[in-house]
């Protein structure tokens, strides 16, 4: 096989930080090249630099494409050399139709006038060779996020792309829509086209990637064939530049007899569709001092549940009783679950989760800020100190408390919006996706966070689409599935067959 | 770079060099550097005009109608909004105000009280759309505007009323009385101006102590001197100058204690940090625990309260309320707190960077006129100082 990209000791700098140092990257032609590395490893910045974000000038080094050394000024002219880059935030037009967005930018018109039956026909082969059967003129945002990222793709393909990249394009797809993305990428595969695939899910690559590059802390640290049969201890112990032993730190349950919330027949219908149920008659328990899982496939109604207990965040219709340290409690706004003891840390934590343009300091204490203030003053030293604490005990890495949260990165935005629910001191502490998008370091520290958490009396309840994370945290499992829960298990015996099976039975049934 | 602080208990913030420092802060001191700038240029170029004791005093008086809704409409665009009535809202009240006093003889104070609360309601009326139903602030101002320009001009029949008692004028052309009884210095102005500008300067150092302790600092030491340095002489001088004329105007004491409170409120309570959380993430600030709506039409509220004050002093100012007053106000206003810093998109800007905004326009205003330059060439002007402070604004950030 030729190669088809090669990036030759590249240097990008930013004022004050490198972001990548001497990086070389070597990619085959038709092969699935998998770049892995934590979180601010420099991973997206290269891509950037591939893709002419960073044009030509402001990096060192040399892009060797198809043989010649390349200059892109912009994306445009990285495009028109068939590289095509999808990045993790899709960027979709919400409210055109998948046509209209397939060929947004490179619309089928002659003399400005657009030949809709043209767009419409080319668009209708496109999907279909992602695999989707839907109409070109359904409007982008009534589909799920898995078809949306399909479309993404067939704009790719519009593009008649020779390298394709795609930027975490599992990170918020369900188990189901993964499976038919990466077989997607097999195929493309098989007809020639060359992909870099960026990814923290280490079963995913290990599936489908021929080659991966490992990139540490701005310099590409390995470069391993898994055609030779790589483990993914291996690429673990490259990626974070130590060996972890257990990804999932000791357990040590100290569960009590007291229960801590018991919600009853709770049920909840759609915001907008009044005859959708979200939920259906959901009841469950968590106990002091455990770590309580929810498992389900996308859409199976986890995070609409944790919002309706929240304050009434999400939905309407909801009826039901919650209890808290065995009294009913009033959840009717989210002063009053934040005052009877609930906590909810979102999936989302840039849109749901910080204030990104301020600082750790004043995120901290967001959700109790009558607890750094005397009546209404704001006191700064207390404010400080606060963050100052959660900064350390949490590990956030960062300048200092005064350094904005929108700079930090995924893991530390996180321990940020932690650290809030912390200092709110609540009792039942729900987080819903607590890793996502987080690398392998961060993740082990917010495993840790939790365990000593719940060591501590407090009842944790984990939202996680990734089984094998709620397999290693929690001690007791609940699976829903279509707004029901459809079984309960102990951790000790659960595995990621049963919870499939319960769910897919689950579906049978109705 | 340089490492501070004794106490060893939180992680102490490295003090950046000064260059450093000021290239992450050129937001919050370009303004002030611009004002600075922008006076120097016009006292040469005026040839001293501009500070002169008679002239200082005008620019306060011609400019205090704005910044008192500049202050309002930071809380309004810091929350993630905009009110673009308080121009119509502002001359409503002073038409109320004349009707009362000089048509039907209601007593000045009875009826200036009358005309806050009638403030109260208005911002309320149009804050309450804006929370609860969430109604676009644009529009539901935009239709405000229209609605009270209609009022105004049915409430005074399309004619000016007036004059107004002299009690009342006093609101906007009084000076405080000298007790100290100076002889050509008004003494007990320059003593408030002396004795507050020594008020600012023992907080700044308490508050750098406070920070020292929880190691906060960022400030490099020399900066800290400048600036406070800076502002001492800046306000001893400036009350030295209108004790020269006639003292202190009543309506800079007005100001004045505005400014302090809108301070102290948006800075160090946590209804302030609260509205700056909505601004900058709403969803996020509900999900804390944060009512939204609330604080939202409490702004707004607020917003009227200060509109309306506004109106008083400039009714006050001209001594008749016409059917034209406070055209085209909110856009100075607006401006201003865009001038100041303040973000488009809410949760950013200051109480006195929009001060110091407002008075960026009203120096130019001042100067220009001096100048002889015409209105028109004036507008042209002041258009491009806000797009440039504002782009000034968004390439900072895209460095930082």
């Amino acid at each position: 096989m030729s190669v088809i990209l090669e990036m030759r000791a590249i240097t990008k700098e930013f004022p004050g930080v490198k972001a990548l140092d001497q990086v070389s990257l070597s990619v085959e032609e038709g092969e699935i090249h998998a770049l892995v590395g934590e979180n601010g490893a420099g991973k997206s910045t290269l891509m950037k630099v591939l893709s002419g974000v960073y044009p030509h000038g402001s990096y060192t080094g040399d892009i060797v494409y198809d043989g010649q050394i390349k200059a892109f000024r912009g994306i445009s002219d990285s495009e028109a050399d068939g590289i095509i880059i999808i990045h993790q935030e899709l960027a979709l037009v919400p409210l055109l139709s998948v046509a209209e967005n397939i060929f947004l930018g490179n619309e089928r018109a002659s003399k400005g006038i657009i030949d809709w039956r043209e767009t419409n026909r080319r668009a209708a082969e496109l999907l279909a060779r992602v695999g989707l059967k839907e109409h070109p003129e359904t409007l982008v945002d009534t589909l799920g996020l898995g078809k949306q990222q399909l479309i993404e793709i067939a704009k790719a393909l519009s593009k008649n792309v020779r390298l394709l990249i795609l930027d975490e394009p599992t990170s918020s797809l369900n188990e189901t829509d993964s499976q038919k993305l990466l077989d997607l990428l097999l195929e493309f595969k098989a007809r020639g086209i060359t992909s870099i695939l960026i990814s923290h899910k280490l079963n995913e690559i290990s599936r489908v990637a021929d080659t991966i590059t490992v990139i540490r802390d701005g310099s590409a640290v390995s470069r391993l064939d898994c055609r030779e049969g790589i483990s993914e201890d291996r690429i673990i112990r490259d990626m974070v530049g130590r060996s972890l032993d257990d990804r999932y730190p000791a357990r040590d349950p100290k569960i009590q007899a007291e229960t801590a919330m018991e919600v009853r027949n709770w049920c909840v219908t759609h915001p907008l569709h009044n005859d959708r149920q979200v939920v259906k008659n959901v009841s469950f328990h968590v106990k002091k001092g455990e770590v309580l899982g929810i498992a389900g496939l996308m859409g199976a109604g986890r995070t609409e549940l944790a919002m309706s207990l929240f304050g009434r965040s999400y939905g309407q219709n909801i009826s039901g009783t919650a209890l808290i340290n065995g009294e009913e409690v009033n959840l009717s706004t989210v002063r009053r679950a934040i005052n009877a003891g609930l906590a909810y840390a979102t999936e989302d934590r840039k849109t749901y989760g910080l204030v990104l343009d301020e600082t750790i300091r004043r995120n901290v204490p967001l959700a109790d800020l009558e607890g750094v203030a005397n009546g209404v003053i704001v006191d700064r030293t207390k404010e400080a100190d606060v963050a100052n604490l959660y900064r350390k005990r949490l590990n956030i890495k960062s300048s200092s408390i005064e350094q904005e949260t929108v700079n930090l990165s995924g893991g530390n935005q996180q321990k940020v919006v932690l650290s809030k629910w912390l200092f709110a001191d609540p009792d039942v502490l729900i987080l819903d996706e607590p890793t996502r998008g987080i690398d392998v370091g961060a993740k082990f520290e917010i495993y840790t966070v939790i365990r000593d958490l719940a060591a501590s009396g407090k009842a944790i309840i984990v939202i996680s689409s990734e089984l094998p994370e709620l397999l290693g945290i929690t001690d007791r499992l609940y699976v829903m599935n279509e707004g029901r829960f459809v079984g309960e298990m102990p951790t000790a015996e659960a595995s990621q067959e049963k919870i499939m099976a319960t769910i897919i039975r689950s579906g049978d049934r109705t | 770079m340089t490492q501070t602080t004794t106490n060893t208990q939180p992680t102490p913030v490295a003090v950046k060099s000064p260059i450093a420092f000021l290239r992450s802060h050129m937001r919050e001191y370009g303004i002030l550097f611009a004002l600075i700038a922008i006076m120097a240029f016009f006292q040469v170029a005026t040839g001293g005009i501009l500070l002169k004791p008679v002239n200082l005093t005008n620019l306060i008086l011609q400019n205090s109608y704005i910044i008192i809704m500049a202050i309002g409409m930071l809380l309004v665009i810091v929350a993630g909004h905009i009110d673009l009535s308080v121009g119509s809202v502002m001359g409503f009240v002073g038409a109320l105000a004349a009707v009362m006093i000089v048509n039907w003889g209601v007593p000045y104070f009875i009826a200036g009280l009358l005309c806050l609360v009638a403030g109260a309601i208005i911002g309320m009326a149009q804050g309450f759309w804006v929370a609860y139903f969430r109604i676009p602030s644009f529009i539901v101002t935009l239709a405000g505007m229209l609605v009270f320009k209609g009022l105004t001009l049915w409430l005074l029949a399309g004619q000016s009323v007036g004059p107004f008692p002299k009690q009342f004028q006093l609101i906007a052309s009084g000076f405080i009385p000298d007790l100290l009884g100076g002889a050509d210095l008004n003494l007990f102005s320059l003593l408030i101006g002396v004795l507050v500008a020594t008020l600012i300067l023992v907080l700044a150092i308490r508050n750098r102590t406070e920070a020292a302790k929880s190691g906060s600092i960022e400030e490099p030491f020399s900066f800290f001197a400048a600036k406070n340095g800076l502002i001492f002489i800046a306000l001893v001088y400036m009350s030295y100058l209108m004790a020269d004329f006639r003292g202190l105007p009543n309506v800079f004491i007005v100001m004045a204690l505005l400014i302090a409170v809108y301070s102290f409120v948006t800075s160090r309570t946590t209804i302030g940090r609260r509205i700056y959380a909505i601004g900058g993430n709403e969803k996020a600030a509900m999900l804390s625990g944060i009512n939204s709506q609330k604080l939202t039409f409490l702004t707004f509220a607020n917003m009227g309260v200060l509109a309306a004050l506004a109106g008083l002093v400039f009714a006050a100012r001209l001594n008749t309320a016409t059917p034209k007053a406070g055209a085209g106000f909110e856009l100075d206003v607006i401006a201003a707190v865009f001038i100041g810093g303040a973000s488009m998109s809410g949760g950013v800007g200051t109480v006195v960077g929009a001060v110091i905004g407002a008075f960026i326009m009203g120096v130019m205003n001042n100067g220009m006129s001096i100048l002889g330059i015409g209105i028109d060439w004036q507008q042209c002007i002041k258009g491009l100082v806000l797009l440039a402070a504002v782009i000034f604004d968004v390439m900072n950030k895209k460095k930082g």
